[in-house]
């Protein structure tokens, strides 16, 4: 179920308190922000966010495109090296 | 044979089938036309005349995408989830399902047939 249009787009109030001191000032600087599920909205294309992934924070450059997806979906939280290496292990398989 | 919007050639099926064959036409379409143009979906489509042919041609060409059109729609999209580097951007790239599903076992149809194994020796 989708959220009521009634209510617009979930953002953090704190960061889009924090991106609108922004634009009014005309400053660039890094927000970070823990908020993974706020929506990206038009006011904050242009700005780099560092959004919390469980580590750290990984700084998202926000472009136009971006607009309507949450900020979590650009800041993975899993990591994947791959498997390891198949040869390796093809001695011990084979008997 | 007939040919509707590009290559499209269904041929002894009836038309509420054939018109399936259209990439971006399911049964759900297919009927939706029948009935706007008043042909029945249970005829042949060998008898089809030419005027009902050029009706559904052109019946699909203003009011539906397909095919090709459909085809690059699609790519562009998922093209676009890519290049903003999102997780579903990501999902994509490396061939696996896309909404969450579990990647323990089976998503074969994404990530294609199992890796041969290794046959024992005796």
């Amino acid at each position: 179920m989708g959220r009521s249009t009634k209510k617009g787009p979930y953002v953090d109030p704190k960061l889009l308190k924090k991106i609108r001191q922004l634009n009014e000032s005309g400053e660039k600087k890094i927000i970070k922000t823990w908020s993974r599920a706020s929506m990206i909205v038009p006011e904050m294309v242009g700005h780099t966010i560092a959004v919390y992934n469980g580590i750290k924070h990984i700084p998202v450059y926000i472009t136009e495109n971006m607009v309507g997806h949450r900020l979590g979906e650009f800041s993975f939280t899993r990591r994947f090296g791959g498997h390891a290496d198949k040869s390796a292990s093809k001695g011990q398989v084979k008997k | 044979m007939a040919r509707i919007v590009g290559v499209e050639i269904p041929n002894d099926k009836k038309v509420e089938i054939a018109l399936t064959y259209i990439y971006g036409i399911g049964k759900t379409r297919a009927k939706q036309i029948c009935e706007s143009i008043n042909v029945d979906p249970n005829k042949k489509v060998r008898e089809l005349n030419d005027e009902e042919i050029s009706k559904i041609a052109n019946f699909i060409q203003q009011n539906f995408k397909v095919e090709g059109e459909l085809r690059s729609e699609v790519m562009s999209n998922i093209k676009r989830l890519i290049d903003i580097g999102c997780y579903r951007g990501l999902r994509h790239k490396l061939g696996l399902p896309v909404r969450g599903q579990k990647t323990k076992s089976n998503a074969r149809t994404r990530k294609g047939p199992r890796p041969s194994r290794i046959k024992k020796k005796k």
